[in-house]
């Protein structure tokens, strides 16, 4: 155990790219709590896809021991967020669970849309904040231009922001020396209270069962105690405690101000919940902790396997992967279309990518993905309320008095040249502005969107029309009433549930064209013409026609070609197994999600 | 309770609804087409007396193996058999009907490179038995004919044909067509000449581009331009039957035309699904033996065949074919002929008739007719086969 006055806990909050990982890598490095060949790059992001993709989804915990300038040895405990928009719930309980953050921001690019959101949330948690200026060794860097802008646009001081490039190992010295002198130890805090914990995540280890992350705040924890969860009641012996430097080492007993894991052989990550106080069975604490509210999920779709004869790997897949991800929500749902498969709920579009990724990845499953879909609210005739996740459930309209639908609230930071197509984009998207502002040459614009103009490619096309200057983050404002309806999209005069999806009104013609376009290229010439169409109830609002094939013969096939061509029809009959059938026509399992991209 | 009839079809094997033939393939050519991914060599040297020893010895392995066969045909393929010694020839068709009884209308084909040596030698292949010659004539356009890498001239390839018309009365040559940038009224142009020129039989091949040839490669590297749409080829197709048709040579296969009665007996073997041995590098064979059809293969390098002929058995691969794979390969081969499939011979070879949804839905969409218990494929459904097979297949 350590005294809070050598403890520093502290997060880091960053624009994705900006230099978080690296920052955290280096810290560990020049600390020596990894020896120098083990270590690798991003060394707390474990799983192959955040590393890929260079985000964090759980939040991760290393401890730091830092002998200062004072000459005395500080423990320093860094937790490690996520940092995308999905995400945003986890991170700022995280952060309810240390006192300070670093600020990092790019000193090439400037403030974005994602660093605001984080370090707002930092604020609300009442960090105290150091600004850090990373890449100073770029040729474009600019230091003062940035600093400025975080005074203008976060309105923190920077005058004293340490400049660094974690790239380099510039300036982390200061960085560390920063961390015990600006940030303060954890408040309060006594050894001899009863125990007082917040359980700050918590993940699935295949070997360890579910390992939580926790934050003492009153009392001591250690090996063989008997703990009680406040909320969940759950108790439990406690198998082992300790902390990550960052491989997991145990330690005699976690006292206040410490962040550690403690192990006590809970079978999955359902039964324990983020935020929840965790106290001694025999001596608890008279109050719990406020607690967080779960997040919930926000974006649906449905993932079938390609092979219908997959469908239970998927199912086991699923679950395993549920046992480590308490956001991620899954029920059977049986389409005409596609067979048996799954309806489940994400946080978020990235978060519904990941999950996607890694059942086709680590379970070797190949998946059709429906249209992401938001949750509408339904409102009867006969007053009462159904929420819809799923077009394919939508009752008769005729049963239905409104509908609304969820909305959104979006920050957009984009270069004064891009703005033009921003606020295009936004406008095409049903957006309303809500606030437009200048700072440091760049464009800061707030708009109201519906989410289920934003779940699919919004982000993509984000991109794509600032040539990837825009950041973007939003929060959830709540639900509205506007003019929706379902359309159906009729492949060979047969209705495709899969292919169903809710739209405005008003662009349910412009939408319908886009995707019978877009079909018309990803469904292969079959041996007759094929029409396609989209249709609102019984009413065609858009229809393209795919000719049928004219030639695909073999010219010669003679006795010694047999095998060969047979081979060939073989392999033909394999492919055929990755279309899906829908009366007579075959749909390739990509054309489901590519026929919603909008070009343009 | 079993009837005479169903006593006397249990008696006859599957086979003898095709006939039985022979192939000899000689791999060797001049120079190698970029075309081409028929198993061809080019050697400095060549012993043919190793090669008539091989030949002589995989022949004698067959008679122990299928003896009391009648013998539809013989075809001797390549390659460029045309090199081949009239000798050669002689002492294998020798050993063969020394074997096998034939068949009155016996048919001996030999392919034929249409250059002014192989034509003096298609009087010693007409007295070696040689009764039909397949000419490898390819265009009758000499700037066509360098880009398709052959050696012959219009010219020489014309007076190579009136040789072999004057010597045999069973003539068929073949062109390739839906060649680089050509357009559809020049192939009919030169497919007239062609019709003029014909005398009994004609093989109208689109170019297709192979992998592991020349041009399959340059396709890859997207250096092969001018290869015409699936429109333009689909036209040039119907031009092409509209046109035999009515020069009285109608297709009788996906891409072979001839005037009733000369439809070359041995190609239909391997199309009506009978026994065929292939004997000879790369050479394929479907032989039935005691109940069991095998499909044969042998090895594509020519030394290691021969290595293996003198050592008893030519044969790299002999496995025997699953009933699914026979009813398949059966009906792949059969609808590209005019005359259809039997769907009771599929029916007995799977073990299960065709899928009656599968039947209804093609004939609802106008690729095939039904007559009985015949299948045919229709004009329309014939250009897109492979597509018409692949609905049966997977049914």
């Amino acid at each position: 155990m350590t005294e809070l006055s050598h403890i520093r806990n502290f997060s880091i909050v960053a624009h994705i790219d900006h230099g978080k990982s690296t920052l955290a890598d280096r810290l560990i490095q020049l600390t020596g709590t990894v020896a120098e060949r083990d270590m690798k790059e991003q060394l707390l992001d474990a799983m192959d896809i955040e590393r890929e993709r260079g985000i964090t989804i759980k939040a991760n915990t290393v401890r730091i021991e830092y002998p200062a300038r004072d000459g005395q040895t500080y423990v320093l405990n860094l937790i490690d967020t996520p940092g995308h928009v999905d995400f945003a719930y986890e991170v700022s309980r995280s952060m309810r669970a240390v006192e300070g953050s670093l600020l990092v921001v790019d000193a090439t690019q400037g403030v974005e849309a994602q660093t605001l959101a984080n370090v707002y949330t930092a604020i609300e948690a009442d960090h105290e904040i150091v600004p850090v200026l990373n890449k100073i060794d770029l040729p474009a860097a600019e230091p003062d231009r940035v600093r400025e802008q975080i005074e203008d646009v976060i309105g923190i001081d920077a005058s004293d922001a340490v400049e660094i490039s974690a790239k380099t190992g510039l300036g982390i010295p200061d960085v560390l020396e920063a961390i015990v002198t600006r940030l303060p130890p954890p408040h309060g805090g006594d050894p001899d209270a009863p125990l007082k914990a917040m359980l700050v995540d918590s993940k699935y280890d295949q070997y360890l069962g579910v390992i939580c992350i926790v934050r003492i705040i009153d009392g001591t924890l250690k090996k063989g105690d008997r703990i009680r969860m406040m909320k969940t009641g759950g108790t439990y012996d406690v198998d082992d405690v300790g902390v990550y430097r960052p491989a997991m080492t145990h330690v005699a007993a976690l006292g206040p101000g410490e962040i550690g894991y403690l192990n006590a052989s809970i079978k999955q990550v359902r039964d324990t919940r983020v935020g929840d106080t965790i106290t001694h069975e025999k001596r608890p604490c008279a109050t719990p902790l406020p607690g967080f509210k779960p997040s919930v999920p926000v974006v649906f779709c449905g993932l079938f396997p390609v092979d219908a004869n997959e469908f239970e790997d998927l199912r086991d897949a699923i679950e395993k992967l549920a046992l480590n991800d308490a956001s991620f929500t899954y029920e059977m749902e049986t389409s005409a279309a596609l067979g048996f498969g799954f309806r489940c709920g994400f946080l978020g579009l990235l978060h519904l990518e990941v999950v996607r990724d890694r059942l086709e990845r680590e379970y070797g499953i190949e998946l059709i993905t429906t249209a992401p879909s938001v949750i509408y609210h339904l409102y009867h005739r006969d007053g009462t309320r159904q929420d819809l996740h799923n077009p394919a459930d939508m009752p008769d309209m005729s049963l239905v008095d409104h509908i609304e639908e969820p909305r959104i609230k979006a920050t957009i930071l984009v270069p004064d040249d891009y703005l033009g197509d921003v606020l295009k984009l936004c406008q095409e998207r049903r957006g309303i502005q809500l606030d437009l502002t200048y700072v440091g040459g760049r464009a800061m614009t707030v708009y109201d969107l519906p989410l289920n103009e934003v779940v699919f490619d919004f982000y993509d096309r984000l991109k794509s029309v600032t040539k990837g200057y825009a950041s973007f983050d939003y929060e959830m404002i709540g639900y509205r009433e506007d003019n929706l309806v379902k359309m159906s999209i009729l492949v060979n005069d047969e209705p495709v549930d899969a292919l169903a999806m809710m739209v405005h009104r008003d662009r349910a013609e412009m939408r319908g064209r886009a995707m019978c376009e877009k079909l018309k290229e990803l469904i292969p010439r079959h041996m007759f013409k094929i029409p396609i169409q989209a249709a609102i109830g019984a009413k065609v609002i858009a229809r393209e026609t795919l000719s049928a094939m004219r030639k695909d013969v073999t010219a010669k096939c003679y006795g010694g070609d047999a095998t060969r061509k047979k081979k060939l029809l073989d392999k033909q009959k394999a492919g055929k197994k990755k279309m899906r059938q829908f009366g007579k026509v075959e749909i390739p399992q990509e054309a489901f999600i590519s026929a919603l991209k909008m070009d343009g | 309770m079993r009837s005479g009839n169903s006593c006397r079809a249990a008696l006859t094997e599957d086979w003898q609804s095709g006939g039985f033939g022979i192939y000899i393939h000689w791999p060797f050519c001049e120079s190698k087409c970029p075309y081409c991914d028929f198993n061809s060599h080019v050697a400095a040297e060549i012993d043919e007396s190793r090669w008539v020893r091989a030949y002589l010895q995989e022949l004698d392995r067959y008679a122990a193996l299928v003896p009391d066969r009648l013998l539809t045909s013989v075809y001797f393929g390549g390659g460029t058999p045309s090199l081949m010694a009239p000798d050669t020839v002689a002492t294998v068709m020798e050993r063969i009907r020394h074997i096998w009884p034939v068949r009155n209308d016996f048919e001996v084909t030999l392919e034929a490179n249409p250059g002014s040596v192989e034509a003096g030698r298609f009087r010693g292949y007409e007295q070696a038995g040689v009764n039909r010659v397949s000419m490898g004539v390819q265009a009758l356009n000499d700037d066509a004919l360098r880009r398709l890498g052959r050696l012959h001239s219009v010219k020489e390839a014309l007076s190579a044909f009136d040789v072999a018309r004057n010597q045999f009365d069973r003539v068929s040559f073949d062109l390739i067509y839906a060649r680089q940038g050509q357009a559809l009224a020049e192939w009919e142009t030169e497919l007239k000449q062609a019709l003029n020129l014909a005398v009994d039989h004609l093989s109208l091949y689109q170019l297709t581009i192979e992998p592991g040839t020349a041009f399959g490669d340059r396709y890859d590297r997207g250096r092969l331009s001018g290869l015409p749409d699936e429109d333009l080829s689909a036209d040039m197709y119907q031009a092409t039957q509209t046109l035999c048709e009515d020069a009285g040579f109608s297709a009788y296969e996906v891409s072979n035309h001839a005037r009733t009665g000369s439809e070359s007996r041995h190609n239909l073997i391997y199309w009506r699904y009978g026994d065929y041995v292939g004997i000879g590098p790369g050479a394929h064979g479907r032989v039935t033996i005691g109940g069991d059809r095998f499909a044969t293969e042998t090895p594509l390098i020519p030394n290691a065949w021969l290595d293996m002929a003198d050592a008893g058995n030519g044969e790299s691969l002999c496995r025997t074919l699953a009933r699914q794979d026979q009813a398949e390969e059966f009906l792949m081969m059969g609808l590209r002929l005019r005359d259809g499939v039997d769907l009771d011979r599929y029916a007995r070879l799977r073990g299960e008739p065709v899928d009656a949804h599968v039947l209804v839905h093609l004939e609802e969409i106008g690729m095939i007719l039904r007559e009985g218990q015949t299948v045919k494929v229709t004009e329309g459904g014939r250009m897109v086969l492979n597509a018409v097979i692949r609905e049966f297949l997977s049914g």
